[in-house]
């Protein structure tokens, strides 16, 4: 049964409303007018105060940080045939919290795949567990980085080997300076150990999981690497 | 007495006076006087707020039959964090939310205070007991019924105050600052990370930024005290209003008193 279109109402006029006291043409009754006008002064209000607040929770969403490169000993140090653990600083002035172990060694042209460049004469690999961020650990033996917290095992390139890790160890940028080793800023790696903006724990950025997990808009790898 | 709108349930009404009894005068000694100027007080703040009819319709209302221990879960859940809100208050005089001071002001906190350890162990355990009283409660709810027309509303706002009490639960995991909390803390924003596209900006948002850094902890222990406490409170009223207005129910197998002239008129 077609149901029937009602007429669209017509906008009555205050006067034509029979609201005492209009002037002619108004559409608006002074009540209503003040009402709206009250409404809208508290909202600024509180807009006024509630909008800086939230801003300022979120702004470290939006915190851009800029690279920095940190010395961890001179070439000599660091062989290519395995992992040597240095101390870097994530943040400082938070004592130990803001200290995170790397794993540095030498490119090894006859193990490392991937193309050589200015930023991995030196391979950093980050200890944070690509699962849910637990510290793992370079084991020799077994060349091999295993996570103590839910049997996440990598191979000597930081691919995983198995367990539930969802993309390769992350890496930092290294350079060589004055004769020492400097570790910069963390990247992400895919499964081909292509350089991603750095992702958190537990977030594959292998195909559509590089769309699903966006990087922040203020930390970025290095252009062009 | 206070100006009562409602009567009083019987056993606060006062007695008769036997006729055996002195009628004409009444005791006044100190402690008449006392308890005259106590109900004074009372009638003079009663007169300008009739509270006392609205704490009647909450304190004083009709439940049905059947009704057992299991409805105190409610109320456990309730003084569990009344407990929480308590001891958490007097722990917030002696905790240091920064990271390099945290852990030493707990450790100073449960080896030096007078009754420091104890009243942070009733907050740690305390927690615990909150989560499993309130699953307790949800699962007597469930099980019962209680749930259905027109209590769905009030099952809605039962679940926000689970959610709320397993965030409390996570934030104050934290502040004591050690091992066990850093790592729990450093995997629990890892899950909550892996939900997709709000995943890492919710993160950040919990950190202050990439990595955990100076101002995280501050954050967890503003959550942990100040907006958690308020949105449980708001929630906790409106959910007590919702019980006094609709009223509990009986155990499902109770079954309705049909009355006799009832009864009667459908046959």
């Amino acid at each position: 049964m077609a149901r029937q279109r009602k007429e669209p109402k017509k906008k009555l006029t205050t006067e034509e409303a029979g609201i005492p006291g209009a002037f002619e043409g108004e559409t608006v009754s002074r009540r209503r007018f003040m009402t709206g006008t009250a409404h809208a002064a508290g909202g600024i209000a509180a807009a006024a105060f509630t909008l800086p607040a939230v801003g300022l929770a979120v702004a470290p969403v939006f915190d851009k940080r800029e690279p920095r490169w940190e010395s961890v000993g001179p070439i000599a140090d660091f062989p290519d045939d395995t992992y040597i653990p240095r101390t870097l600083t994530l943040v400082r002035g938070i004592g130990d919290v803001g200290k995170s172990t790397v794993y540095l060694r030498k490119f090894n042209p006859q193990l490392d795949s991937e193309e050589r460049d200015e930023y991995n004469e030196y391979i950093a690999i980050s200890t944070r567990c690509m699962h849910l961020g637990c510290p793992v650990r370079f084991v020799v033996a077994s060349e091999k980085f295993i996570c103590p917290c839910h049997g996440g095992v990598y191979d000597f390139e930081g691919k995983v080997d198995g367990g539930p890790p969802v993309r390769p160890l992350d890496r930092f940028y290294t350079r060589v300076r004055n004769g020492n080793v400097e570790v910069g800023p963390r990247f992400s790696v895919n499964s081909e150990l292509k350089r991603f903006s750095p992702r958190d724990p537990g977030m594959p950025i292998d195909g559509i999981g590089q769309y699903l997990y966006p990087a922040r808009p203020s930390v970025r790898k290095i252009p062009g690497t | 007495m206070a100006n009562l709108k409602a009567p009083l349930p019987r056993a606060l009404r006062p007695k008769p006076k036997g006729p055996s009894e002195d009628n004409g005068t009444t005791k006044t000694g100190p402690k008449e006087k006392l308890a005259e100027k106590g109900i004074s007080a009372v009638d003079w703040v009663d007169e300008r707020t009739s509270l006392s009819g609205g704490a009647r319709w909450l304190m004083f209302r009709k439940i049905p039959k059947g009704t057992n221990w299991f409805y105190t879960l409610g109320s456990a859940s309730l003084f569990a964090f009344l407990s929480q809100a308590v001891t958490g208050v007097v722990l917030a005089m002696y905790y240091d939310p920064s990271a390099t001071r945290a852990y030493e002001s707990m450790r100073y906190l449960t080896n030096e205070v007078f009754l420091g350890e104890f009243v942070r162990g009733m907050h740690k355990w305390g927690s615990t007991v909150m989560v499993i009283l309130v699953f307790l409660h949800m699962g007597r709810t469930f099980f019962y019924g209680a749930y259905k027309y027109p209590r769905e509303l009030n099952w809605v706002i039962g679940v926000v105050l689970l959610i709320l009490t397993l965030f409390f639960s996570f934030t104050g995991y934290l502040l004591p600052f050690d091992q066990r909390s850093f790592w729990a803390t450093t995997v629990g924003v890892a899950i909550n990370g892996t939900g997709p596209l709000v995943g890492p900006y919710l993160n950040d948002f919990l950190r202050a930024g990439p990595e955990f850094g100076v101002t995280t902890l501050a954050r967890f222990y503003a959550l942990h005290m100040l907006v958690l406490p308020a949105m449980i409170a708001t929630m906790i009223g409106a959910h007590l209003y919702l019980v006094a207005r609709l009223g509990t129910t009986a155990p499902p197998w109770v079954k309705a008193e049909i009355p006799a002239d009832s009864r009667k008129d459908d046959a």
